[in-house]
């Protein structure tokens, strides 16, 4: 058993209406100084047997083409081995 | 031989049926098209439809960008055959990688719907060589991810070859970079268009008949190129 755990964040230059959405209802809400927020994904995939190579090359071909798209966003992907 | 050119269906378009029927008006006959065949029936061009293709899930246009529909799609579209995608459909297209940049969501934050002007910047495509060279036309506009981006470099080069294909003109109702509305690829036979010309085809149901040139000009196209008799 394997979880993989792929962030997509938008690039740093790519404006974000939805995170300074949040930004303002947290301001609205009584937290002083938040001086940005950027809003995310988080997959959580998990998976059966060993992760070997293949498998893992296949995982972060697919991150960067289906789960993110590379022309607005960044992904990391991190790897944890579940007992 | 009249013009056959396909409407492609996936789970969730919305404007399917009046792309077809613009296809239809303008003189062609319009083919039905599913996202699940990986199977282009011999059309002459295919229009991309609006809509929320797979409910936007993901990203708007990234999932329908796999379906076998487009495996057979992209590689047509590489070799010449014209397609527009309008609204989702530009969505997909930017998601295929046929078109570069990519849409976000509307500045405002607010879905828009309006009547909208546009300036139709470039007539060397297979969808826009009817029109005169800066014509402005009101068409319906309806998004809530529409916002055109891409990086500088590829704006100045989008611009420097003349593939901007129509502009905003008065308001920028999205915050597309450089009030882009439409692009073409470099050959001209792939465009991506936010707003609906599908909708603007008919004086009962549309704000004007400035869209249907649109299609009258794929028609044109493909008798000028002989792949079809007049």
């Amino acid at each position: 058993m394997a979880r993989v755990v792929v962030d997509v964040t938008l690039k740093p230059e790519i404006l974000d209406p939805q995170g300074r959405a949040v930004q303002g209802a947290l301001g609205r809400l009584g937290l002083q100084g938040v001086t940005d927020v950027r809003q995310g994904k988080q997959f959580v995939i998990d998976l059966d047997g060993e992760l070997d190579d293949a498998r893992l090359a296949l995982l972060e071909e697919l991150a960067g083409t289906l789960l993110s798209n590379p022309v607005i966003e960044n992904y990391t992907l991190t790897v944890q081995e579940l007992a | 031989m009249t013009a056959r050119v396909g409407v492609v269906t996936f789970p969730g378009s919305l404007d399917d049926g009046d792309a077809a029927r613009a296809v239809r008006l303008a003189g062609a006959e319009a083919v039905s098209l599913w996202h699940g065949d990986a199977d282009l029936k011999s059309v002459d061009a295919v229009v991309l439809p609006g809509g929320f293709s797979y409910g936007d899930y993901l990203r708007c246009g990234s999932i329908a960008s796999f379906a076998p529909v487009m495996s057979v799609l992209i590689d047509a579209a590489h070799g010449g055959l014209p397609v527009l995608g309008i609204c989702n459909g530009f969505q997909v297209l930017c998601e295929s990688h046929l078109l570069p940049g990519a849409l976000t969501r509307n500045d405002s934050l607010h879905f828009i719907c309006r009547d909208q002007t546009l300036r139709i910047e470039s007539v060397d495509t297979a969808w826009t060589n009817l029109y005169a060279p800066g014509q402005e036309i009101v068409v319906p506009l309806k998004n809530g991810e529409g916002g055109f981006v891409a990086d500088e470099r590829t704006l100045d080069q989008l611009e420097a070859e003349g593939r901007v294909v129509a502009r905003y003109v008065g308001v920028n109702p999205n915050g597309s970079r450089r009030d882009i509305a439409g692009i073409s690829n470099e050959r001209g036979n792939v465009v991506g268009l936010m707003p609906h010309p599908e909708h603007a085809v008919e004086e009962l149901t549309g704000p004007t008949t400035d869209g249907l040139l649109f299609f009258s000009s794929v028609i044109n196209a493909l008798v000028t190129s002989g792949s079809v008799n007049a």
